[in-house]
């Protein structure tokens, strides 16, 4: 029987490849991580003796190792603020690590940690990025440096200063978004093998791109970038965007290979990874928005800051950057205002996760939209309609730059309220609050963006600074298809999927276009930097599959049927241009008995290359990078293009409190989302279902911890909640398909989409429950405490 | 350490000694010191890579295998534990990768799986769910599986995947 | 998260097992289910010398009715308590409060002994054994001793169990037909340890026992609230349940709030306790 998908046999069977099942190389020795345990300390001194002294341990790379052999990364930020693999002299967050035991198990690695001494001198530590600025007290993290500032931009777009000046209205609220992270089930693995006659570095991992990271870590180890070998197995256990940042690791175990002079495996632990993997920053910030008593928006100003934890490293400062080109969201107001800070605090350090910045950007311009409305005396769902782009204006350009595609905003808006009967549910919430009970609707739209243009990252310099450096661009990404002399096809995807089912939908495209069976095409997924095609951008992240990722491999498939069609011409001497490829051959128009099969043109490519027209190379073997054209980089009034299509989402919920105990219950959650064309909609449901838990878990469950002293609190599942079965509300999805005119199928990303708005819906939604009360959600987790707590300071407000 | 044991006896308590346990109907002998977790002992020592270890503390649950026929985390099992046990992990429940089970083949329909890390567990859990209850409501579904963690899917869908195993009656993977 | 070395022994018997405690006295630890224990080694938040690995020992694992008592074996798992006809029937607040416990694999493991031992605060076991009053048997190598419930649990992951004995049997006091019974619990997520938990039961004579945990460094029975339910108010049982705890703050709650819901959760247990006895009077 077949599957759904190509992936789901060996995945059902326990037949997958994932990181941790390879033994590509002998003599497989394991590594340990020594990590702070403090939020900040001086390391005056590391001996590792009694460690090495130990049975089966080979080796321990220290500071001392790291700093010598290796350059620190290299990064957006103009300033030092040295980022290595491995604290050198001080440890900025609790999990940095400290040093690597290699040994000849993993039992054996952890054993040994215990023998290391280290010498801390603990610092004061500071975790709010707001402090971190703004308090003159705050330690400094980086010396060199001499502010916790990281970078600072003021972006500025339009005239904001008139729109503020005439607005009828201003509204201004202090949010604070968590830090959380999507914790795939898999942790990072990563496998190195320091080949020392070459000076070649082979790293299996299960990195999923950009690819960008490849340079970086080849820049740090000072290797030539030819001899450093990325190899990414076919499987990867969930990414979200978290396992790009696997590379620092990357060049640690490679470090630790070398060092030890046997290949070395790490698999994180699930301590390591709530510690010191990756997650979105937290951001504390201010926004502002000016209105027309009707209700239309006439400008926004935030102020922000984004919280990257002891370092920065790349591709941060996406978690602000990355979504410039959609600040504004799904709104026409033309007027903004960006004051940004990006902050170095003694957390964990930061990377992209799913929605990379878009859940911090809406839930603030959603809750401030709200907040008008309120005072407005409108309703939510009119104001937002008032400020749709219409579908007239597409492609749009943003005030930012950005360059969306397609879209019927109002036609996803009707369809919500539609769905959910909005009308029906305000009578049903009046009726609740007359009983004296607290029921809430909320709303939340925006902009999702795919295919991140690389553009982007040079936001982080002014304008004045990119003159004097070359600019970047583009969102490349290649396909190579070969067809063997049997007609049998094959196809290698450098797009390192983590269950996205690329397989399955580039083997259905390709079979499509080549008017084959499916069964008849073969798709090769992972990667190998050293053996295929590979590019800057190459991967998966910013849900670029859809958009980017099949257009590479539909146009691929094309460029081999235009060369088997000039094969089939020359072969029965007709002109290309008169043949037809119908049913799998190739024909002449009006003379369907001339033809020559698929099969056949192959055949000739690879038996007979004396039979290939003048100027044909023999063998079917073709790559093809696309990109797409609309990826630029910044003007120098800082507006970039920095995603390639966007796709659009609005959703609703209703939430119930219980004022006991502060529960939230979601009782329904509505979302409709337009993101062109979908390709396969059990897949696409599946991507937003995904993204909706993953937005769920930040707005009420999920959030790496931390007290004020830096100590960290969430190093288990026991305590980072990870929503589970029981905790998922009734998802109601519609779709609104508008093709893009961007991509060849008219498709565009969707699998970060329900991240962005969920919770800004659900902040809205509560806050809505609790009006009665005056109470605003504000600050994310929302959770029955801090729910309960808020009711008890109402109640003690009405009494006085 | 030496020095505080006793005697040759005592020191037999630390080794490693041998695991002799039958996993998907095969026997399989191997040794293991006692702190070995199962788990590793599966995927490293009988190489079977299908039960995969997503938190080494019991929450996700993708390490989940049936011993002697009832779910238990491995992560939370030592290898000498499982000494004389029947084992049955992700590998076992199909007769072979042609001939999946019910519940397998629903899971693909269903597009129950994503990145498919875990599902070993998911589908352990399940079957042995399914033993218990031939026909579980949708609730009873998610209560069951509650300690499972998929990060991918959302859950929805591997909800209607067990219900669809259950309706279109169990065949294979006893 | 791999724990440390230790020496193995598997006993078949309580003899063997309780000889091996006290051969190593302090040094040794039981294993039983392991779901609470395992994790801690993983983690290496401890370590042990020795585990004694009760899961071999035959006789342990039982749930049988013994005089005013359900006396049910130390190995005993979760699960057969949930699917016990007799727990059903003498002691229903059991399988009620099962529900709350983790999750059905890990009930699948986890032993009745293991989570009484374990004395987590925040775990319903414990607060039921409180609430009915029942007791712990210990046996170590001069015997066995029976402890209350309230003698037994010290403080947060502490008991007045010796190193050297083997906890083999908790009893829970049978409930008479026609008591009502209700855990009410107040979680982050489904299966997450208690922020608070009540067990209560409210008995056909008109008085009530009720159990608290989440909400102190011990599970509790507050007394005076079970006078003022029995008095019929219980609102003022839900303040003085509240009055008695002694929370903490942490992670997923303030200590006002636990307090709070101290407060909240027993006066819906004890509502609910009452309709379904009053329900089952009817049926
Ligand atoms: C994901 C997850 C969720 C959980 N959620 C909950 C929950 O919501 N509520 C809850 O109460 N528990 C929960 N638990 C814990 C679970 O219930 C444990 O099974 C239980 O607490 C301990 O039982 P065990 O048999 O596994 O004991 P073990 O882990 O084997 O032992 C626990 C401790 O008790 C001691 N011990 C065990 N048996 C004996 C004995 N017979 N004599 C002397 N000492 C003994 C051990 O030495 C050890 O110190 C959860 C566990 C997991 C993994």
């Amino acid at each position: 029987m077949d599957l759904y998908r190509v992936e789901d046999r060996r995945l059902l069977t326990g037949h997958g490849a994932f990181l941790d099942d390879l033994q590509p190389v002998p003599n497989i020795h394991h590594a340990a991580i020594l990590r702070s345990p403090y939020p900040h300390a001086r390391i005056r001194g590391i001996d590792a003796s009694r460690a090495l002294a130990m049975e089966g341990v080979v080796s321990v790379l220290t500071g001392a190792d790291v700093a010598s052999m290796s350059r620190p990364f290299p990064s957006a930020l103009p300033r030092q603020a040295a980022y290595y693999s491995l604290a050198i002299d001080k440890a900025r967050f609790v999990g940095e690590p400290v040093a690597v035991v290699v040994a000849r198990n993993r039992y054996l690695a952890e054993d040994a940690l215990s023998r290391i001494v280290v010498d801390y001198e603990p610092l004061p530590a500071v975790v709010d990025p707001e402090q971190a600025v703004i308090n003159p007290d705050a330690p400094i993290l980086h010396e060199d440096v001499g502010t916790n500032i990281a970078l600072h931009r003021t972006l500025r777009y339009g005239d904001p200063e008139e729109a503020f000046r005439t607005a009828d209205l201003v509204v201004k609220r202090r949010l604070r978004f968590p830090k959380y992270g999507s914790t795939p089930l898999e942790t990072f693995g990563v496998l190195a093998s320091w080949d020392a006659a070459e000076e070649v570095l082979t790293i299996w991992s299960n990195f999923h791109g950009p690819f960008s990271m490849h340079p970086v870590v080849a820049q740090a180890l000072g290797i030539a970038s030819n001899k450093l070998r990325f190899i990414v197995p076919g499987d990867i256990g969930g990414g979200f965007g978290i396992k790009t940042s696997i590379y620092p690791y990357m060049a640690l175990i490679g470090l630790a290979s070398r060092l030890a002079g046997v290949p070395v495996k790490w698999i994180e632990d699930r301590q390591e990874n709530l510690s010191a993997s990756s997650s979105g920053t937290d951001r504390v910030s201010e926004v502002e928005l000016a209105a027309a008593k009707d209700g239309t928006i006439l400008g926004i100003r935030m102020k922000i800051y984004d919280n990257v934890g002891g370092y920065f490293r790349p591709p941060e400062p996406g978690c602000t950057f990355r979504p410039l080109g959609n600040y504004v969201g799904g709104y026409s107001f033309r007027n903004l205002d960006v004051d940004a800070y990006i902050v170095f605090t003694n957390k964990s350090l930061t990377g992209p996760n799913r929605g990379y910045g878009c859940p911090h950007l809406y839930f603030g311009i959603e809750r401030v939209v709200d907040e008008m409305a309120q005072q407005l005396g409108l309703d939510p769902a009119e104001v937002r309609r008032r400020n749709l782009i219409p579908k007239s204006a597409f492609p749009y350009r943003t005030p930012t730059g950005g360059l969306y595609d397609a879209g019927d905003y109002e036609a996803c808006l009707d369809k919500l309220l539609d769905a959910a009967d909005y009308a029906g549910l305000r009578r049903l919430q009046a009726e609740a609050r007359a009983q004296g009970r607290l029921l809430g609707i909320g709303f939340a739209m925006g902009v999702d963006p795919s295919v991140s243009n690389m553009g982007y990252v040079d936001i982080a310099a002014s304008a004045e600074e990119r003159k004097h450096r070359h600019p970047k661009s583009g969102a490349t990404q290649g396909t190579t298809i070969q067809v063997d002399d049997l007609g049998k096809v094959t196809v290698e995807i450098s797009t390192t999927p983590q269950g996205q089912s690329h397989e399955t939908m580039v083997r259905r495209h390709v079979a499509k276009e080549f008017q084959i069976p499916e069964h008849e095409v073969m798709v090769i997924s992972g990667m190998d930097t050293a053996t295929r095609g590979w590019t800057i951008p190459s991967g998966s992240y910013s849900s670029r599959f859809a958009s980017i990722g099949i257009s590479s491999a539909v146009v691929t498939a094309r460029k081999v049927l235009e060369k088997l069609q000039r094969i089939a011409a020359h072969q029965i001497e007709a002109n290309a241009e008169d043949l037809e490829y119908v049913d799998g051959s190739f024909r002449v128009k009006g003379a369907p008995e001339r033809s020559v099969s698929f099969r056949h043109a192959a055949g000739i490519a690879h038996w007979d290359p004396a039979s290939l027209p003048p100027g044909t190379d023999p063998g079917i073997y073709v790559t093809h990078y696309h990109t797409m054209p609309t990826a630029l980089p910044p003007d120098d009034q800082d507006r970039v293009n920095s995603s390639n299509t966007y796709g659009f989402m609005v959703d609703m919920c209703v939430v119930e409190i219980d004022r006991e105990t502060g529960e939230i219950q979601v009782q329904k959650y509505y979302g409709v989302h337009d993101s062109g064309v979908i390709l396969d909609h059990k897949i696409a449901e599946g991507q937003i279902r995904g993204s909706f838990v993953h937005g769920l878990g930040g707005a009420m469950y999920e959030e790496m911890s931390y007290d004020a002293d830096g100590a960290f609190l969430t190093g288990s599942f026991m305590d980072y909640l990870c929503p589970t079965f029981l905790e998922v509300p009734p998802l109601e999805t519609h779709y609104v398909e508008t093709p893009s005119p961007f991509t060849v199928l008219g498709s565009k990303g969707i699998g970060e989409s329900a991240t962005e708005t969920v919770p800004a819906c659900i902040a809205n939604a509560v806050t809505d429950a609790l009006r009665p009360l005056g109470i605003e959600v504000n600050e994310l987790p929302v959770t029955p405490s801090k729910v309960w707590g808020w009711l008890q300071e109402a109640a003690v407000h009405d009494q006085s | 350490m030496a020095d505080m044991r006793k005697d040759s006896a005592e020191d037999a308590l630390f080794e490693a000694r041998d695991v002799s346990c039958t996993v998907n109907g095969q026997i399989y002998r191997a040794k293991a010191e006692p702190r070995r977790l199962l788990s590793d002992f599966l995927r490293e020592d009988l190489n079977l890579k299908g039960t995969h270890v997503g938190c080494e503390h019991g929450v996700c649950g993708a390490c989940t295998i049936l011993l002697n026929g009832r779910p238990a985390r491995s992560c939370l099992t030592f290898a000498v534990q499982a000494d004389g046990a029947e084992i049955t992990t992700v590998e076992g429940l199909a007769q072979s990768p042609a001939r999946l089970t019910r519940l397998q083949e629903s899971f693909s329909e269903e597009h129950a799986l994503q990145c498919g890390f875990c599902t070993p567990g998911m589908l352990v859990t399940a079957t042995a769910l399914l033993q218990d209850n031939p026909s579980p409501t949708a609730d009873e579904v998610k209560h069951y599986l509650s300690g499972q963690l998929c990060r991918c899917t959302g859950y929805e869908q591997i909800v209607s995947a067990v219900l669809a195993a259950a309706s279109g009656g169990q065949k294979g993977g006893e | 998260m791999k724990p440390s070395i230790f020496g193995y022994l598997s006993p078949d018997t309580r003899a063997e097992a309780i000889a091996a405690l006290s051969r190593y006295a302090g040094d040794a630890k039981v294993l039983a289910g392991g779901q609470s224990l395992v994790p801690l080694l993983n983690f290496r938040l401890t370590s042990f010398r020795y585990l004694v690995d009760i899961n071999r020992i035959g006789d342990l694992a039982y749930i049988r009715s013994d005089g005013d008592c359900l006396a049910i074996g130390a190995l005993t798992r979760h699960h057969a308590v949930e699917l016990s006809a007799d727990a059903a029937r003498d002691c229903a607040i059991l399988p009620e409060a099962m529900q709350f416990v983790g999750h059905p694999v890990i009930r699948e493991r986890g032993t009745c002994g293991g989570s009484i031992a374990h004395a987590d605060p925040s775990a319903e076991l414990p607060a039921v054994l409180t609430a009915l009053g029942g007791s712990v048997v210990l046996e170590g190598p001069s015997g066995a001793r029976t402890v209350d419930a309230e003698d037994f649990f010290l403080g947060y992951l502490m008991t007045s169990q010796q190193p050297d004995e083997l906890l083999v049997e908790t009893r829970f006091p049978k409930l008479p037909a026609g008591t009502g019974v209700a855990f009410e619990e107040l979680a982050r997520r489904h299966g997450d340890f208690a922020i608070v938990g009540v067990a209560c039961a409210a008995l056909p004579d008109g008085s009530f026992r009720l159990g608290i945990c989440g909400a102190s460094s011990v599970p509790f029975r507050p007394r005076d609230a079970e006078h003022a339910a029995a008095d019929g108010d219980l609102t003022l049982a839900g303040h003085l349940a509240a009055g008695q705890s002694e929370p903490e703050a942490d992670l997923h709650a303030t200590a006002e709030y636990r307090r709070a819901m101290v407060s909240t959760l027993t006066q819906r247990a004890l509502r609910r306790a009452v309709e379904r006895k009053e329900g089952s009077t009817r049926g």
